[in-house]
């Protein structure tokens, strides 16, 4: 008996093991906590300021300066050709509309099923949403021909009566990716709005008057909390089929066209799972950053955080590692001659490592290492298997578009494909979406500091006999 | 329009122009790719482009052989152009239809000026049968000076595909119009048939059961490209003779 209970911790010790694990039960002051965000918003070192102007000039040569070079010369200077007319560029934006899904995913669903490890982070991930579909954007207009006139694909009155056609998949990405563009971006504002005005009462200069025109004269009576709760409430539930609609239609792009290894009935569900896969991989990246870079987010972004996240990576591997096998059974066992052949290249053709690191990447090094409670709670490694991830998430849509259309039912057509100008405008996206990140950690509150506070208040340690139990109160 | 008509297909499948290329004729000597590119102001990309895959012919000879040196067996050759399907998996993909059924003449057609160049309906041609403008390639003199004047010169960004001449069938048709008649039998010829100096390829009115297409079309040696995909397409070959087995 005295065993027993001296191998029990001692009560006051796991009530501060409880304190240090979970941010929701380390409450801090509501004035100390908003100084803090304002504080890791406003503290830029020169680091800061040497990697921005970096990127602003590989932005600058590598976006701007090759797409013009592009849009003056032509597609010649890229690598497409036939048969594979669509490359690197459909990659790019397939995989940057991938990234995309994770900030909903993680906000909008984890906030509708009310996954409490959510709060500190939602921000972060909607604004990949946001800058991920900027880049995925661009990806598209690199790839049409005549850019100039890309805007006949909205369906806008005219003289002519000329229509876009509704029957093509690529009208419904089109239209697909704007509502998502659209509504991300005002589920992105919805919840930011308490926190412009938490900036707005602190802030003095120029961010004044740009805090004051982004919180719309918000000041946190009653009634406005309640608006504004229905609203994001209703925008966390509308928001989730239109994420799971953008990526299924991304995917008929390929699935509605008739081609071997494309015509496939499963690849809605398959893109949406791999799309969160490198989405919630991209997360974790971008939360190491900030955590290492960034002022006071050591308190906000803790190891339980990365544990979650890397737990939710693992499961995301699985049913990603599923469909994909799913996908290639089906089609191996369909056994059409022309799939066969294109299978046989992807496994054995000269461009196969592309397959094997796919494989690799997105199945083995989750699954060897993400089981370990120890890896998922050390940022770096968390990190690295994030890229890891990414790469592989690539990968896999470098082997379903310019691997996949290098085969077709005319042997004598295929030829391979080396990348010209994508290389230079794929960095230059990445570069943009690392810069425009960037600003907006200057310049908006990276964490959710009243979403954090909420939680806070929900949760209390309770005494349950000698036991301290942890509660949550359902303040929504 | 007849919905019924046009679920079951039938409107598709009767078709109005046709082509049938004989295999055992063609020598493969490219008189049609060199014809086809003079008549519709094909660019000439150089020999870079055209060996990383960019030539810009609405025709191609494609040639296999069976086996390796010296024990080669070389089959027929092969000139594949747009198929003009009738069920056509170019056109419903287009977001912007450049790419339409024409009616009138029940061919498969690229409208230049509207294509934003996505190259989707490549993407999706079962016979990459399309050709895409990747730039604005020179035209030395005094090449510029042979351009025909019915056709449109594309500008980079555009995808291009085989028309079947459509100039040379409406000049026919304005012709036989005024003189009130019938287009007769092989008053059409595209640039491609009237080059081939072994008569290998035959066009003509698929709708006339007295054509000579039409009657080509029975023979038994006649197969379709790739007929399994049901695009339903009005050009067909004659495989079967001595060269084939």
């Amino acid at each position: 008996m005295t065993e027993m209970t001296s191998s029990l911790p001692h009560a006051g010790q796991h009530q501060e093991d409880l304190r240090v694990e979970h941010l929701m039960l380390d409450p801090k002051p509501r004035g100390e906590m908003n100084a803090m965000v304002m504080d890791s918003m406003l503290t830029t070192s020169w680091k800061f300021w040497v990697i921005s102007i970096f990127l602003s000039l590989v932005t600058a040569i590598c976006l701007f300066g090759a797409w013009g070079y592009l849009i003056a010369n032509g597609m010649g200077v890229a690598g497409i050709n036939r048969p594979a007319y669509w490359g690197i560029f459909i990659v790019n934006t397939v995989f940057w509309i991938g990234i995309s899904h994770a900030g909903t995913f993680v906000s909008a669903l984890l906030r509708v099923f009310k996954a409490e490890f959510r709060r500190p982070f939602t921000r972060a991930a909607e604004l990949m949403t946001t800058f991920g579909l900027v880049q995925a954007g661009l990806s598209i207009f690199f790839h049409v021909g005549r850019v100039w006139l890309a805007y006949w694909m909205f369906p806008f009155p005219n003289q002519r009566g000329l229509w876009p056609s509704f029957h093509s998949p690529l009208e419904w990405d089109f239209l697909a990716i704007n509502t998502y563009l659209l509504a991300s971006t005002m589920y992105l504002f919805l919840p930011l709005i308490p926190d412009v005005a938490m900036a707005r009462d602190r802030s003095t200069g120029w961010r004044k008057p740009l805090y004051r025109i982004l919180a719309l004269g918000f000041r946190g009576t009653e009634g406005e909390w309640t608006h504004l709760r229905t609203a994001m409430n209703i925008f966390a539930f509308a928001i989730l089929p239109v994420m799971f609609s953008v990526h299924t239609i991304v995917s008929w792009d390929f699935a509605a066209a008739m081609r071997p290894g494309w015509s496939s009935t499963i690849f809605g569900p398959y893109f949406v799972v791999g799309a969160l896969h490198s989405g919630v991989a991209a997360v974790a990246m971008v939360l190491v950053v900030i955590r290492a870079t960034m002022k006071n987010m050591k308190y906000f972004l803790r190891p339980e955080h990365f544990d979650a996240i890397g737990k939710l990576m693992l499961i995301i591997s699985m049913a990603w590692a599923y469909f994909y096998f799913n996908d290639y059974i089906v089609q191996w066992y369909g056994g059409d001659k022309w799939t066969k052949i294109l299978m046989d290249f992807q496994e054995g053709g000269p461009m196969n490592s592309i397959w094997f690191t796919m494989l690799i990447c997105n199945i083995v090094i989750p699954w060897m290492f993400l089981w370990n409670k120890k890896v998922r709670r050390t940022p770096w490694a968390m990190f690295v298997i994030g890229l890891f991830i990414n790469i592989g998430m690539w990968c896999e849509r470098f082997v379903i578009i310019p691997m996949s259309l290098t085969i077709n039912r005319m042997p004598f057509t295929w030829r391979m494909y080396k990348p010209g100008i994508e290389v230079p405008l794929g960095i230059g996206t990445l570069a943009f979406f690392i810069l425009l990140y960037m600003i907006a950690s200057r310049l908006i509150p990276l964490v959710p500091v009243w979403e954090v506070q909420e939680g806070q208040m929900a949760h209390s340690l309770r005494k349950f006999g000698k036991e301290t139990v942890v509660t949550v109160s359902d303040l929504e | 329009m007849d919905l019924v008509k046009m679920a079951k297909g039938e409107e598709e499948q009767q078709g109005k122009w046709g082509m049938i290329i004989d295999q055992d004729l063609c020598t493969g000597c490219q008189a049609c790719v060199t014809a086809c590119a003079m008549e519709n102001n094909i660019s000439y990309v150089g020999e870079d482009d055209a060996a990383y895959g960019r030539s810009m012919h609405w025709i191609r000879i494609e040639r296999f052989w069976e086996g390796s040196y010296p024990d080669v067996k070389a089959t027929s050759f092969q000139p594949v152009g747009c198929q003009q399907c009738g069920k056509a998996p170019c056109e419903p993909v287009c977001p912007v239809m450049a790419t339409q059924h024409s009616e009138a003449e029940q061919i498969n057609l690229q409208v230049y000026n509207r294509c934003i160049g996505t190259r989707y309906c490549a993407n999706n041609c079962p016979y990459q049968a399309r050709t895409f403008n990747w730039r604005d390639w020179e035209r030395p003199s005094p090449l510029d000076n042979q351009l025909n004047p019915d056709v449109t010169v594309r500008r980079r960004g555009v995808m291009e595909k085989c028309t079947f001449c459509i100039q040379r069938i409406q000049r026919v048709e304005d012709v036989a119009k005024s003189e009130g008649r019938e287009i007769f039998d092989g008053e059409v010829t595209p640039a491609c048939a009237q080059a081939c100096p072994a008569d290998a390829i035959v066009f003509g009115r698929l709708d006339d059961p007295e054509s000579r297409v039409s009657k080509l079309t029975k023979s038994s040696r006649n197969t379709i490209m790739l007929e399994d995909l049901g695009t339903l397409p009005r050009v067909s070959f004659l495989v079967g003779g001595a060269n084939h087995d």
